[in-house]
């Protein structure tokens, strides 16, 4: 077997258990599907009436807009929920028992950003039955369903980069679910629940410059109207971006783990 | 600093399983291990012993390339513990302190993930869980989550994992910490069994008993320095006299000790409950020890003479008790069985 089919095999495994992991957790699952869940059935029940603002996109209805801010809460709680599962492996010495192992130690990471990706593949399943389930349209088709599918999973892996590189920075799993209220704000700060330009300043200009709301224009856009090159585009950046961050911080952490032990 | 000269050169060519050189590994300005020499033989169990913070698991962590060292250097099964630290992974098996096991995961799917890890293909993976599951006798638990396991099956997990890819040299940190007698022995029955197919052990342990037990030799570290080192016979040797171990029926210990101190050498005691004298020959002392009691008044409830232990060595090398250490961490952290 080649080096990198071994490593491939071994990212794999680790992926698995990091999505058994969350499953047997209930802690971890909660925040992924069960909050977003229950926010998109409240702000759906409640806000409906935000689709009279003058301004709002033309949508098919308050559901079909609401869905890829469901998705992007999902993910973002889904890369805080790995970072939290990587600092409890470290605290309790789970990660010794990989750094132990004749594998180059990068895939440990990898592994770990797999399983936040099959949690985002997961989450934007989930979503999109339950939209499909309740009425909403995706106006551009099973191409529009699987390029959010794809974005929701590649962010959802970005986003467990930046977790993983806190977790392996502090080893702290209290620390790294301290940062779920700050998930919030950055998410509250972007277009993900309340278009962009109904927003008053400074939180317009903020959500202007959050990469978050590329990912989310690029995930919403495929649903209520239709596939934009340049949405997309902007998406892939904003996760490439991030992407790139979270394993240089991640290369980071783990090497100056590795060195103060 | 220890000088290994008794036990042959350190050469990194002549191979043995484990060859360290002045190792040394620094915490900001602590120095936890301070340039200490080891060298263990291929298929020897080398007991590690010392009490907390004296640097055991700083030494294994280097040793097992989970942490670098910041001076000296080091080799396992041949390979340099920096420059070759994947070689070295690849051949080594590692149970560390506290059973590093993941709650949620069941037993078979540890160890299989455990040989994924090193590289095996599933098929033979699967194969060798179900056969190390079956060895350390866990089978009927092998689809249980290892949060319902007791410490002792957790040890043995622990244990089936370190061995999946039937590793040449086997470090076991603290392996039997907290757990009950019985289990402690199935640990040791493993332990002797995988040393007598060839396996090199080098197992810390705070418990002097088990290093006797098992070690073929000993290293004893104090404040990251190793202050003895060699068989435990040798070592025990070295200390010279056994002591005759007395427990009073009547009459005051002080009063003892000042009739039994021109006879010989008077210990300290941990709690001041006996006395406890050290006497040059041994079994023949006894009569006089008797008499001179007898002649005061002072009753004798019990009387033993003890040989030199490894305790007595530990005493000697770093002025406490090793049990103390325990004793001590036990109130601190309860560790349950």
């Amino acid at each position: 077997m080649s080096s990198w089919a071994r490593n491939a095999r071994v990212v794999r495994a680790l992926g698995m258990r990091s999505v058994r992991q969350t499953f047997r957790r209930p802690q971890l699952i909660a925040p992924i599907i069960v909050f977003p869940t229950i926010l998109l059935a409240i702000q759906t029940g409640g806000a409906s009436g935000a689709l009279e603002l003058p301004g709002f996109p033309p949508v098919q209805s308050f559901l079909q807009f609401m869905l890829a801010g469901a998705m992007v809460q999902s993910l973002m709680l889904a890369g805080n929920s790995g970072g939290i599962a990587l600092a409890v492996d470290i605290e309790m010495g789970f990660t010794d028992r990989l750094f132990s192992a004749p594998i180059p130690r990068f895939t440990i990471v990898l592994g770990r950003l797999a399983g936040t990706a099959a949690l985002g593949l997961f989450a934007s399943f989930w979503f999109l039955a339950i939209g499909l389930l309740f009425g909403a349209e995706i106006e551009s088709g099973i191409a529009g369903a699987l390029l959010a599918i794809f974005l929701v999973t590649a962010a959802a892996m970005a986003v467990g980069g930046i977790g993983a590189a806190i977790a392996l920075r502090t080893g702290s799993a209290s620390v790294v679910q301290g940062l779920f209220p700050l998930v919030l704000v950055v998410l509250f700060l972007s277009s993900a629940f309340f278009p962009q330009d109904l927003m008053i300043e400074p939180a317009k200009t903020i959500a202007r410059y959050n990469p978050l709301s590329l990912i989310v224009e690029g995930i919403r856009e495929p649903m209520i109207s239709g596939i934009e090159v340049g949405d997309t585009l902007y998406a892939l950046l904003a996760i490439l971006g991030i992407v790139v961050l979270g394993l240089i911080l991640s290369d980071r952490a783990l090497r100056h783990r590795l060195r103060v032990g | 600093m220890h000088d290994p000269g008794h036990r042959g050169a350190v050469s990194f060519l002549a191979m043995p399983a484990i060859v360290v050189e002045g190792l040394e590994r620094a915490f900001d300005k602590v120095l936890a291990v301070q340039g200490i020499d080891i060298v263990v033989e291929e298929g020897e169990i080398y007991g590690f012993l010392g009490p907390n913070g004296a640097g055991k698991t700083t030494t294994v962590r280097m040793l097992t390339t989970l942490l670098l060292p910041t001076g000296g250097r080091a080799a396992v099964a041949g390979h340099d513990i920096v420059k070759e630290a994947r070689a070295v992974r690849a051949s080594i098996g590692v149970a560390l302190q506290e059973a590093a096991l993941d709650p949620l995961m069941t037993g078979r799917e540890l160890i299989r993930l455990q040989a994924t890890l090193q590289g095996i293909p599933t098929a033979e993976g699967r194969r060798r869980a179900d056969s190390l599951l079956e060895r350390v006798d866990l089978s009927a638990a092998a689809d249980r989550r290892v949060g319902g396991y007791s410490g002792g099956m957790k040890r043995r997990l622990d244990l089936a994992a370190a061995l999946v890819h039937e590793p040449r040299v086997l470090f076991l940190d603290e392996p039997t910490t907290g757990l009950d007698p019985v289990s402690r022995k199935t640990i040791w029955e493993e332990v002797r069994a995988l040393n007598e197919g060839g396996t090199t052990v080098f197992l810390t342990t705070q418990y002097l008993e088990e290093a006797d037990q098992l070690a073929d030799n000993v290293g004893i570290i104090d404040s990251g320095r190793i202050v003895a080192e060699g068989t435990p016979e040798s070592l025990k040797a070295e200390l010279g006299n056994p002591h005759i171990q007395l427990q009073l029926a009547q009459g005051s210990i002080a009063e003892a000790e000042s009739i039994l101190a021109p006879i010989g050498k008077l210990l300290p005691t941990k709690d001041g409950s006996r006395v406890l004298l050290e006497v040059e020959n041994g079994a023949a002392d006894i009569p006089r020890v008797v008499r001179a009691l007898d002649e005061a008044g002072i009753g004798v409830e019990a009387l033993e003479l003890v040989k030199p232990t490894l305790d007595d060595v530990f005493v000697e090398k770093t002025g406490y008790h090793l049990e103390d250490e325990i004793e001590e961490k036990a109130e601190q952290e309860p560790v349950g069985a």
